[in-house]
């Protein structure tokens, strides 16, 4: 088991022509995710690594059935590529674009409200359930099987995390890159929910950092729902404010945003907070007892 | 990106909200002459306002009121030039280049209000408070009580009864409180067409008359949505930015100069970030923040060599990459041809992790330079504070690396 992706998931690539999403459709198919189509206007007729290119989103998944889209659109149209992947009937859209506008994504999320459609990212590396369908730019091969989901804002320091969990033997159901921007369409709260309900996740790992208040609102859905263990580590502690960390959404601000809050809050849900990065493996090596 | 205030008045008075005369001048004979058109029209005083990207200029002696033209000219020559460190620019200051020359007002009351993202909701948030021309982190935290927020659909656009809610939250009444939805109505629209992040007018005033006045503001644009608005673009005034920062912009580096001795280099945001956490948790600070980003060339890799080595404060310099998509021994070759090209005075760590990491150790082994390899990051951080340290325990001229 495993949340939201599975050997199942028939993926199209939308922006697949592209220099990006050229490279990791490849990298996607030789992990063995069912890529099924892609998409860029004006080329649909061709095929790109044996994958058929669509014109539309929507021709894509009438002809393959697609239920998923992974989008590497550039940022001034990505947008519009997220829109026209919910309009097309998909369920799950990662978008791995950064440099999305804001207002953007505020169209975007209200338009989204209340469809089927999830959103992953934007400005995130993705998705992956080990072994079967790696859904994003993250190097497969560190990833192993097993039962802790892993959710980050980060890429690198996710893919750090995840070497130190399977150096130790700690295999994951799911890892999701949620995303550094502000605005995105899923949280912490959606995927530790996912991740509650999945049978066969023990225990998760949530790698926050400065800024937003996603950490805060993990916590209180923490403390009253989960009842599995959580690890985390809260990343820009040393961050001064008012300066942007390179993610769009890492700035302290107003007094907001701080880590110590975060860490407070995540300590009195009753989470297990590694306080640097290098530890989150041992630390939930530590909880699972193993 | 940031706009200075004139340019932010002018935006407001093209979308028609009412802000006082002001010119914008760069010498004193120019602040003279402005200063003239304003006290001979109005027969009263006038206000030089140094022109820098920060707030609390003020208290810093960036805002003065002359009597006559000649006062003016005589503010304005100590003005210019002149190295103004507020709350805000740290102990470094920023030189006044640009000073705006405005009418004086009969300010009655002032006030504060922005509009600004409400990213948890998706939309915009309008802030107000009765006290105005603070500060507003401070009065959040001495009378929170005295901030209304008032949640903005950004589809929808400001309603009728979100302006009454404001009204009554400045207290205003008569004329004013007419006045103040047009303002909040064209914030908004403002802020939705320009794609801003943040609108300030602070203090937005009463004047003696009975009307409202923006008499200061200030606007934040989002840098990803600059390509459609080549019209907010040409406002960006490059000397008001660091320029390291703006060189490696340059090289698609994305660099913030921190006041540590241990510079970084790091791929990835969150990474570069864990990384200055664990420098700090060893002892010693980071000189800056820098992601190089998904792929690290030749050219990009000693761009980041030049710009951290510039920095006097960095004592030794750790490179950590963890190389998904990026293969090691690409970096490794990026790091053995940049330290051809840059002579390295400080001593420098390498953790190389991922992808093809180990041909990434072998090239910079083969290399014959003097790098030290370390096996993981809190080996590296370790490794580089004790380098740092090391290398600040030598005499003076002693070999350093």
């Amino acid at each position: 088991m495993s949340i939201w992706v599975n050997k199942d998931t028939r993926l199209i690539a939308q922006g697949i022509t592209g220099k990006q999403g050229a490279f990791h459709t490849g990298e996607m198919l030789k992990y063995g995710t069912k890529i099924v189509g892609g998409v860029t206007p004006g080329k649909g007729g061709q095929k790109l690594l044996d994958v058929p290119v669509f014109d539309t989103a929507y021709e894509a998944v009438h002809q393959t059935g697609a239920n998923a889209s992974v989008i590497f659109v550039p940022p001034r149209f990505a947008a519009d590529s997220i829109l026209e992947a919910a309009d097309a009937g998909i369920e799950l859209v990662v978008c791995i674009t950064e440099g999305i506008p804001i207002l953007d994504m505020t169209r975007v999320k209200h338009y989204l409200e209340g469809k089927k459609t999830r959103l992953i990212g934007p400005n995130c590396p993705g998705l992956i359930t080990p072994d079967e369908c790696k859904i994003g730019i993250m190097p497969g091969y560190i990833h192993q099987k097993g039962h802790v989901g892993v959710i980050s804002r980060s890429g690198t320091l996710t893919y750090e995390v995840v070497k130190q969990l399977s150096a130790r033997g700690i295999g994951q159901s799911s890892v999701i890159g949620i995303g550094g921007d502000p605005i995105r369409g899923t949280g912490f709260v959606d995927c530790l929910k996912a991740f509650e309900e999945d049978p066969d996740t023990i225990a998760v790992v949530m790698n926050g950092e400065i800024g937003g208040s996603g950490e805060e609102e993990a916590a209180t859905f923490i403390r009253d729902h989960m009842t599995k263990p959580v690890v985390a580590f809260i990343g820009g502690q040393s961050a001064p404010p008012g300066k942007r960390m390179g993610h769009a959404g890492a700035i302290i601000s107003g007094g907001k945003g701080m880590a110590e809050g975060k860490i407070a809050a995540l300590r009195q849900a009753g989470v297990t907070v590694a306080m640097t990065p290098d530890v989150v493996g041992e630390t939930m090596a530590a909880v699972l007892k193993v | 990106m940031k706009i200075h205030e004139y340019q932010a008045k002018e935006l407001l008075k093209a979308y028609g909200m009412p802000v006082p005369g002001g010119i914008l001048a760069q010498s004193p004979e120019k602040v003279v002459e402005a200063a003239r058109t304003f006290i001979g029209r109005i027969g009263k005083a006038c206000v030089l306002k140094a022109q820098v990207h920060s707030g609390g200029r003020g208290k810093a002696g960036g805002v003065k009121l002359a009597q006559s033209p000649e006062e003016a000219g005589r503010l304005a020559k100590d003005m210019l030039d002149m190295k103004l460190v507020t709350k805000q620019t740290g102990p470094e200051g920023k030189i006044v280049r640009k000073i705006l020359v405005t009418e004086a007002v009969d300010v009655a009351k002032e006030y504060y209000v922005s509009v600004t993202g409400d990213n948890e909701n998706a939309g915009l948030v309008i802030v107000l408070s009765a006290d105005g021309g603070t500060e507003i982190e401070e009065t959040a935290k001495v009378h929170p009580e005295r901030i209304e927020q008032i949640p903005v659909s950004a589809i929808e656009g400001l309603k009728s009864y979100e302006c009454v809610r404001a009204a009554k939250a400045l207290g205003l009444s008569g004329e004013a409180a007419k006045e103040l939805p047009g303002i909040l109505r064209q914030m908004v629209r403002l802020y939705l067409e320009k794609d801003c992040s943040l609108i300030e007018i602070n203090p937005l005033v009463l004047t003696k008359e009975g009307h409202l006045l923006c008499l200061d503001a200030k606007i934040n644009f989002d840098d990803n949505a600059l390509f459609r608005h080549p019209d907010i673009s040409v406002l960006r005034d490059p000397m008001e930015e660091d320029p390291k920062e703006n060189e490696a912009a340059k090289f698609g580096l994305n660099y913030i100069r921190l006041d540590g001795n241990i510079g970084c280099l790091v791929n990835g945001a969150g990474l570069a970030m864990a990384t200055m956490d664990m420098i700090e948790h060893f002892g010693a600070r980071p000189a800056n923040f820098l992601d190089v980003g998904g792929s690290a060339s030749v050219e990009k890799v000693t761009a980041a060599f030049e710009i951290l080595l510039s920095d006097s404060h960095v004592e030794a310099i750790l490179v950590n990459i963890f190389g998904g998509i990026m293969k090691c021994d690409v970096i490794a070759e990026g790091i053995v041809e940049a330290a051809k090209v840059v002579e390295l005075t400080v001593p420098l760590v390498v953790r190389l992790e991922g992808t093809h990491v180990d041909e990434g150790r072998r090239i910079l082994e083969a290399s014959g330079l003097p790098i030290i390899q370390a096996s993981d990051m809190a080996d590296g951080v370790k490794k580089a504070v004790e380098a740092a340290e090391k290398a600040r325990s030598l005499p003076e001229g002693g070999e350093r690396a």
